[in-house]
């Protein structure tokens, strides 16, 4: 008798779970995908500069040795032009910047970099992409921090926002710098 | 160089399972077995910046970038899994169509046979109890008997 | 002013379906007459209201009315006309109101045709139509209102997914919703039996033609998506195990299951209460669909616009409703009294197995949609669950139904013989063993799951019609006494050979389009063509055009076999300015035993129109057999409704024949 008592419970149950499992899922974004290389070292990369632009490129040795933001952007890109002022703040309070121009003819990144100024310390031409797809990039643009050992720590794609800067990127930074 | 690539695609017609809606002409490997197993394994990685669709079924460029490195990794000799690997290693488990068995998705996975058991289990139990029906109480006893008599009476 | 009435009208409606969902049960509680009675002019005046709002909102986009933010956001002057209105249930808040207004008009049937229903049974029934109504007239009203305003009015409206400017897309709504919302016919007739505590062959002959009818629409609307997803995609793709199509396909799983053990409540008076719960679920399953679509909770191609405080107020709704019905369930359902004993092989066997199979195969599917959201919920990974999950379990869920279609279908009551049964499907069985051999001679021993699945649709298909040839008496008297036991048998017993028949087909499609299809991608010039599968793609030349609201590059292809014309194709990819979008036309050439499928690519090197370009070309083999299957099925449940015996609430000329004939007739 008990059991049957159960057995007709077992629906409304199941409900009452399924609805909880729905109600925090309102809380979350579905289109963000976490990376998958939280606290792996930064992939072997080699990129060069952007033509036409002083510089060596960037390397993933370059990495290596103090903390130091990657952000991944393009001249054809809208919301990187709505973050790029955040970025040229973080680099003039001193955060090393380092770019990977995604996909971009070299004439065009040049004159876009010129124009709006350029933060980042070091600059690498990904012409095909393969380089961001094996950081895991999915979207421009994307910023990853990455501590002393050349490690990636945080992944953030999408525009950068001031909420998020002070937030979580800075004093992250601020900890790893220890 | 149109007959070549036309036999070629026929040939493969023969060994595809399913159709790739956004593979180009050009991305298409020239060994036919390669190729074959490219869209197997493109309809089982998931477009990161589509809503619900395969790499094989969609043209936008990551879509295309991940088609080329698939054929790259296995034309450089990776087997299937290799290739899968190479890019859950970049991605994670979300880009796999085919949710991989782990100890997080043994409910998905064993799920559906569970429940057919359990319904069936639940059928079995409520057959049981069903037949250990009732005892008759006294009244219906007698009107049992009486049914009974009537029948061998003439 | 005419979207202000609109508005009023909605306002109005939401206190009517207040009075509706409320004092009517308390009057079916108390026997009052009179608060029973107002069901019935509740039910009337919402349908009355609804209707003026909902044709206020057609108006409105029809005259292009760009002052209600509704409309400047989802359409524009350069529509056809006829896509205008479509737009007014293409988006969030119209859907909304074309839910609710079938909503009323299901209640206005049960007003107008339900006499045959006791009151008090009826005014509970309507009454529960009348609280849903509430729920979502109030989520109308409190999030999503149709009729807000814009002042000053944009100049043109923000245009509409040119994707989305279809015929087949624009019935495509209004028969899902007929199904959804029918379904909450069934749901309110299990609501009402467990506020009764009774259960009976009645119960199951009111709820049958009502489910029916849902059932019907939501399989007609299913397959409108699933078709249009076909031809306007551009590669040839019908279904996807997207959560939304999923949230399409549970409450027709729930909703097939719920037909068939109905069939046993009237019958046998058995699985009452497993009929209740169905009834529940296909709703809930509904409500849910409505709730995944309009949440942001999964990512979807067919979401609306993502909101999530919206989502708050449809899981609230979902939560009563759902979890109301349910603790409902759980405190009246055992009292449900058992009926009659069955040994496991009959008829109500059969269909018991057929609900099992049916009812794991719908909790796969919900499993497999919700299991992402539910994993990360508790801090799992994020995974995908995507097509190859669904095909790996639910496919063979579908097997040991699909053997026993025929088998359950030819059964007794209480106690089958299957030997017996075997014996008279002994033609079925000797064709699909041919065919199957057939198969593999011709495939030469490859593709034996092709083969089989295959195989399984010639049984189905043969099982059925062996089956109507034995109730006839087929060959075994004589053609004139077959004829006439043709004549006297009931249409629902023809509806059910033809659904089945319906089903075979449908699997004979999914298989022969998958298995046996024929692709080409290559790149042509105008004057090349390409070879696939015995004809001849030639491209004879490509050329830009241009249409009421888009550019369009159109390649034309002629189709010979064996040097006879079969076909000319026109792919196109257009582009849409004002939304700034481009889609692919597929040209296709219809046919009842193959589909050929040109999809115009990029041009490979120069714009040009005359330069190369990329095309897909596919020969599909009985693809229509798949949107086909699912229409004989559909046709089948009309027929069915069509039958004397379901028209118990039937309007006055049947009244003399049932006043004839008894109700147990």
């Amino acid at each position: 008798m008990a059991l049957r008592r159960i057995l007709y419970l077992l629906p409304v149950l199941i409900f009452i779970g399924v609805g909880i499992g729905l109600a925090v899922g309102l809380t979350r974004d579905p289109g963000t995908l976490p990376s998958a290389l939280i606290d792996r070292p930064v992939p072997t990369f080699e990129l060069p500069a952007i033509e036409g632009m002083p510089g060596e490129g960037l390397r993933s040795t370059d990495l290596e040795g103090e903390v130091s933001l990657v952000n991944v952007f393009a001249s054809w890109c809208v919301p990187c032009r709505a973050e790029h002022p955040l970025l040229m703040g973080l680099a003039e309070r001193g955060v090393v910047i380092n770019g990977i121009d995604y996909k971009d003819p070299a004439e065009q990144a040049a004159r876009w970099l010129e124009d709006l100024g350029n933060p980042f310390a070091r600059t690498g031409a990904d012409r095909d992409g393969r380089v961001a797809i094996d950081f895991g990039v999915y979207g421009v643009p994307e910023t990853f921090v990455i501590d002393k050992a050349g490690r990636i720590r945080f992944r953030h794609p999408g525009p950068l926002t001031p909420d998020l800067v002070n937030t979580e990127i800075r004093p992250l930074l601020a900890e790893l710098a220890k | 160089m149109i007959w070549r690539s036309a036999l070629a695609t026929l040939l493969l017609a023969l060994a595809l399972a399913a159709a790739a809606g956004a593979v180009e002409p050009q991305e298409q490997l020239a060994d036919p077995a390669l190729e074959a197993r490219a869209r197997e394994i493109g309809q089982e990685l998931r477009c990161l910046v589509c809503q619900n669709q395969s790499i094989d079924d969609s043209d936008a460029d990551l879509a295309r970038d991940l088609r080329r490195i698939v054929r790259e990794r296995l034309t450089a000799g990776d087997t299937d899994d290799q290739v899968m690997a190479f890019v859950t290693a970049r991605y994670g488990d979300y880009v796999l169509l085919r949710p991989p068995l782990r100890a997080g998705t043994l409910a998905l996975w064993f799920g559906p046979v569970v429940l057919l058991v359990a319904g069936i289990a639940a059928i079995m139990l409520r057959r049981r109890r069903r037949v250990a029906a009732e005892p008759f109480s006294a009244e219906e006893d007698r009107r049992l008997a009486q049914l009974l008599d009537h029948e061998k009476a003439p | 002013m005419i979207p202000e009435i609109g508005h009023y009208a909605l306002v109005l409606a939401l206190l009517l379906a207040l009075i509706q969902g409320t004092l009517p049960l308390w009057g079916a509680a108390r026997g009052d007459a009179g608060l029973i009675a107002l069901a019935r002019s509740s039910a009337l005046g919402q349908f009355v209201f609804l209707t003026v709002a909902f044709g206020a909102l057609i108006h409105a986009f029809a005259v292009s009315d760009f002052s209600v933010v509704n409309v400047a956001a989802n359409s524009h002057s350069t529509k056809p006309l006829i896509y205008k209105i479509a737009a007014a249930w293409g988006n969030h808040e119209g859907s909304l109101v074309l839910w609710v207004w079938i909503l009323a008009l299901y209640g206005c049937g049960v007003a107008l045709f339900g006499r045959n229903l006791p009151p008090a049974f009826r005014a509970r029934v309507l009454a529960v139509q009348g609280l849903i109504g509430v729920g979502f007239l109030a989520f109308m009203l409190l999030t999503s209102n149709p009729f807000e305003r814009v002042d000053p009015a944009p100049i043109d409206g923000r245009g509409f997914n040119p994707i989305l400017q279809d015929p087949a897309l624009a019935a495509h709504p209004p028969m899902l919703y007929a199904g959804y919302v029918g379904l909450s016919m069934a749901f309110a007739f299990a609501i009402a039996a467990l506020i009764e505590g009774r259960v009976d062959a009645t119960w199951a002959r009111w709820v049958r033609p009502w489910t029916l009818a849902a059932w019907c629409c939501l399989s007609f609307g299913i397959a409108l998506g699933s078709y249009w997803a076909y031809y306007e995609l551009g590669w040839g793709g019908w279904w996807f195990w997207d959560p939304v199509e999923n949230a399409s396909f549970m409450p027709w799983l729930a909703g097939t299951a719920l037909l068939h053990s109905a069939v046993v409540v009237e019958k046998r008076d058995a699985l009452k209460s497993w009929a209740i719960l169905l009834a529940i679920l296909a709703f809930s399953l509904s409500l849910l669909g409505t709730f995944l679509v309009r949440s942001g909770v999964l990512t979807s191609v067919h979401a609306f616009a993502v909101d999530p405080a919206r989502g708050v107020f449809v899981l609230a709704l979902l939560g009563i409703a759902v979890g109301g019905s349910l603790a409902l369930y759980a405190w009246r359902a055992p009292q449900l009294q058992g009926g009659g004993m069955f040994a496991p092989i009959s008829r109500e066997g059969g269909l018991l197995l057929n609900n099992l199979l049916l009812a794991t195969a719908c909790a796969t599917v919900l499993l497999g949609t919700l299991y992402p959201l539910l994993l990360e919920t508790v801090g799992g990974a994020k995974i995908s669950v995507g097509p190859p999950y669904f095909d790996a379990t639910f496919a063979p869920l579908m097997v040991p139904l699909l053997i026993a279609v025929p088998i359950g279908a030819m059964l007794a009551w209480k106690r089958g013989d299957l030997k017996g049964v075997l014996g008279r499907l002994r033609a079925a069985l000797a064709v699909s063993a041919a065919a199957l051999v057939l198969q593999l001679a011709v495939t030469r021993g490859t593709g034996v799951l092709a083969a089989l699945a295959m195989t399984l649709a010639v049984w189905v298909i043969a099982g059925s019609l062996c089956e109507l040839a034995a109730r006839i008496q087929l060959f075994r008297v004589s053609l004139g006494r077959s004829w006439q036991r043709a004549t006297g048998l009931p249409r629902s017993g023809y509806a059910m050979t033809l659904a089945h028949v319906g089903l075979g087909v449908f699997v004979a499609g999914v298989t022969a389009s998958s298995a046996w299809q024929s692709e080409a991608i290559l790149v042509m010039a105008p004057g090349e063509s390409a070879d696939v599968a015995g004809y001849r793609f030639e491209l004879a030349g490509v050329a830009d055009s241009q249409g009421p609201n888009y550019v369009a590059r159109r390649a034309t292809f002629e189709v010979t076999a064996d040097g006879e014309p079969v076909a000319v194709l026109s792919p196109e990819k257009r582009f849409y300015p004002v939304e700034r979008q481009a889609t692919s036309e597929a040209g296709i050439d219809m046919g009842w035993l193959r589909d050929l499928y040109v999809v115009l690519g990029d041009p490979v090197e120069g714009e040009a129109a005359g330069s190369a370009h990329t095309v897909r070309i596919y020969v599909n083999p009985l693809v229509m057999w798949i949107w086909g299957g699912v229409a004989i099925m559909g046709l089948a449940g009309i027929v069915s409704l069509t039958d004397r015996r379901h028209r118990v609430g039937a309007p006055m000329p049947a009244r003399a024949r049932l006043a004839a004939a008894p109700a147990g007739a």
